[in-house]
């Protein structure tokens, strides 16, 4: 029986023992299962690498240093056969990054557009916008990029008989190519000037912000500041004297050899991806867009605000509360199923490193682990910085 | 009530979590089973396709179907998984599959660093490069800058680029994933070069629109011993597969085939009756009865019957036997003596 203590006439019960004490309590068990799942993963880990040793599996990432010995089709850096395992993880990695990065950038602004279209009251844009959206999202993305893999393929002439679109750029069934930039001493100062223009620009929306909420007076803040991003560059590209040269392709006996050439694996799985997520991302705007009040846009109206001033100044940035979460994961669908490269020879992670390396080195546990790791700190890294986006965005209430 | 629940629970996971001794005796498996797991291509013809009544037939099939006469009595008793490049040994080596015989190169690399061995070659095979007539290419060493359609995770790739960087050319390797989309982007004008073992070649260019209009080049760039594979661990399956293949070969050396496998039990020739069983041990040495070289030949035929039903003159692909004849008659094909 607990003993009762009197404090000022009221009875409190005392602190029970301590197998009855329920935070106690909790904390033990917690213990206890957080003990019994790293014991799970450790008998696992340990049952898996004594079944390889026994089958006379190798095991360890040693193989990573190993020269790979085969060729990549595309890579942002430099590459060839004499190079590591290692390297080919970089190079399949660079080139997903390229394409989830790119295809991320049109899927959100074709996203957009279609969703507001969709809400147009021209009856035709928004039924065409409907037709778009419904289309693509039932269709498999797997079927969706063979088709723009054989559908650009088929359009574009052999290299034989390129297109050529102006003077050394062509176009044909190995991809565009342009001349090759080639950059030369002084060049790193119009990269400086370029990064300068782009801090000049934020600047300048904090600064035209401010001088909104105090005067009213708005200022046109996007062509200044599409004249700092070019003219900037091009001012200091001028004074240092011009240092680029091009290099340009030259027919050869199969193909154009030289310049830099975009491979119609790469543009295919970029229209793919991109018109594929586009169509969920419209969905997405279009709902946040249909939550934000009908009251705030007839208000606008009122006020006098055009369309696009409604649209740009008073409904998107509601909408965008409601908008980012879904829009996160879509922007994680894109990056995973980019892995969908493999079936179009696009060079990436899944197809270089997880497809050739693995079969080549045979260390099948290791390679998926490392690609698994990538794919879940890439779709981390995402979900992080839209979050830290979601918690500007987000309402502070009272 | 919660403590038998987590008692219940934690004994469960105990149960599960207890390492599972490895079954090294495949034998055993495949005889409980009553069939025998194969492992095989996704579609190559003459070594590992379906035919026209979607039944399994290839250079690689008959070495699965001389397993299963041998073991399981019926050539007829093989499941065929269908496995990509990039699967075909992890499948291996989890014991999805009981033997791989996928057109599998016997390379160092994978003879000792993935726990499997090779039982043997049932094709001598090389690497050569499939081109079209209007390129008006005559030799490998023209191909300096060309474009190659090759499949993801062969000894193809490798030895392109090896081929490549010795003799100082350039080439863009354009990688797919099985060897019919390798076709396809050939067919397409995507490459200009399609490269792949010389018997790959001839069976995807039947394959083509107009197989008239492709041309396989002379050069063979590579060395490519095509045999069956299996884990290592087992010696007993290990050897039963090598016996198999051996005695497929044997038998084409004293002329035994399936047309006379039972007139031949008669013969009496040592070297005749220890493969068909009438003197010695040699099944019961391999764990199995001793009718099993007949019935691997009386089923599925020796190998020269082999050769010419799939790849040879009684198919489309009409390869000549070449370097894959016996070793008195101009090839390499040697079969250790069944004694």
């Amino acid at each position: 029986m607990a003993d009762q203590q009197n404090t000022g006439g009221v009875t409190m019960p005392s602190k029970p023992p301590p197998w009855n004490d329920p935070v106690v309590r909790s904390i033990v068990f917690q213990i206890v299962a957080l003990i019994l799942l790293a014991w799970f993963f450790w008998t696992i880990f340990q049952n898996t690498l004594t079944n390889m040793e026994t089958r006379g599996i190798s095991t360890g990432f040693a193989f990573l240093n190993r020269e790979a010995g085969f060729g990549i089709l595309m890579s942002l850096i430099e590459y060839d056969e004499s190079h590591t395992y290692g390297r080919t993880f970089v190079v399949g990695l660079l080139n997903t990054i390229l394409v989830s990065v790119l295809g991320i950038i049109i899927a959100t602004i074709l996203g957009f557009v279609m969703g507001v279209a969709r809400l147009s009251d021209n009856w035709i844009v928004a039924r065409l916008a409907s037709i778009y959206v419904e289309t693509l999202r039932n269709i498999p993305l797997l079927l969706q990029l063979f088709f723009w893999y054989t559908a650009v393929l088929q359009a574009l002439p052999g290299p034989r008989s390129s297109l050529k679109l102006s003077e050394n750029i062509y176009l044909n069934n190995r991809g565009l190519n342009i001349p090759k930039p080639i950059f030369q001493d002084g060049f790193e100062f119009v990269w400086i000037a370029l990064l300068v223009a782009i801090a000049g620009i934020f600047v300048l929306l904090r600064w035209a912000t401010k001088r909104l909420d105090e005067t009213g007076h708005t200022f046109p803040v996007f062509w200044t500041s599409v004249g700092l991003f070019i003219g900037l560059p091009l001012l200091v590209f001028l004074i240092m004297g011009l240092p680029l040269n091009f290099e340009v392709a030259r027919a050869t006996r199969f193909s154009l050899s030289g310049g830099a050439n975009l491979i119609p694996e790469f543009i295919a799985l970029l229209i793919g991806l991109s018109t594929y997520t586009a169509a969920f991302i419209a969905e997405i705007v279009r709902a946040g867009i249909l939550a934000v009040s009908h009251g705030q846009t007839e208000a606008a109206r009122s006020l006098g605000l055009r369309h696009g001033q409604t649209l740009q100044l008073i409904v998107i940035p509601q909408a965008m509360r409601v908008i980012i979460p879904p829009l996160t994961s879509q922007y994680l669908n894109l990056t995973k199923n980019s892995s969908l490269a493999a079936a179009i020879a696009y060079p990436d992670l899944v197809s270089v490193f997880a497809g050739t390396t693995l079969n080549q080195a045979g260390q099948a546990l290791e390679i998926i682990g490392m690609v698994m790791a990538v794919y879940l700190s890439l779709s981390l890294g995402i979900s992080f910085l839209m979050n830290l986006y979601n918690k500007k965005m987000a309402l502070v209430e009272r | 009530m919660k403590t038998k629940l987590l008692t219940a629970i934690s004994a469960v996971g105990a149960v599960a979590m207890m390492a599972t001794a490895a079954s090294a005796a495949t034998l055993d498996d495949v005889k409980k089973k009553g069939v025998l797991s194969c492992g095989v291509s996704t579609g190559l013809p003459g070594f590992s396709a379906p035919d026209a009544n979607k039944v399994w037939a290839g250079l690689d099939v008959d070495v699965c179907r001389g397993v299963a006469a041998a073991v399981l009595g019926d050539a007829k008793k093989v499941k065929y998984t269908p496995l990509t490049a990039k699967e075909r040994f992890t499948a291996l080596q989890s014991g999805e599959i009981d033997i791989l015989s996928r057109n599998t190169t016997w390379t160092h690399t994978r003879d000792t660093s993935l726990g499997l061995n090779f039982a043997g070659v049932n094709y001598y095979d090389g690497q050569g490069f499939l081109v079209t007539k209007k390129l008006g290419v005559k030799s490998a060493k023209e191909l300096d800058g060309a474009a190659f359609c090759i499949q993801a995770g062969t000894t193809t790739e490798l030895n392109l680029a090896d081929y490549f960087r010795h003799n100082k050319m350039q080439y863009k390797p354009v990688v797919f994933d099985t060897s019919e989309q390798t076709l396809a982007g050939f067919e397409s004008n995507r490459c200009d070069v399609l490269t792949s073992d010389q018997s790959q070649l001839y069976a995807l260019r039947t394959k083509l629109k107009n197989p008239n209009g492709a041309m396989v080049l002379p050069e063979i760039i590579s060395k490519e011993p095509l045999g069956p594979v299996v884990r290592q661990g087992d010696d007993q399956w290990f050897n039963i597969v090598k016996w198999t293949l051996n005695v497929m070969i044997a038998a084409e050396e004293y002329g035994i085939t399936s047309a006379n496998a039972d007139a031949k039990k008669s013969d009496k020739n040592p070297n005749v009756a220890r493969i068909v069983g009438t003197s010695g041990d040699m099944g019961k040495m391999l764990g199995l009865d001793n009718e099993w070289g007949y019935r691997i030949v009386k089923q599925v035929g020796n190998y020269g019957e082999s050769f010419e039903r799939n790849v040879g003159s009684g198919s489309p692909l009409k390869i000549s036997r070449g370097v894959n004849a016996q070793w008195n008659a101009g090839g390499i094909l040697y079969a250790p003596p069944i004694r």
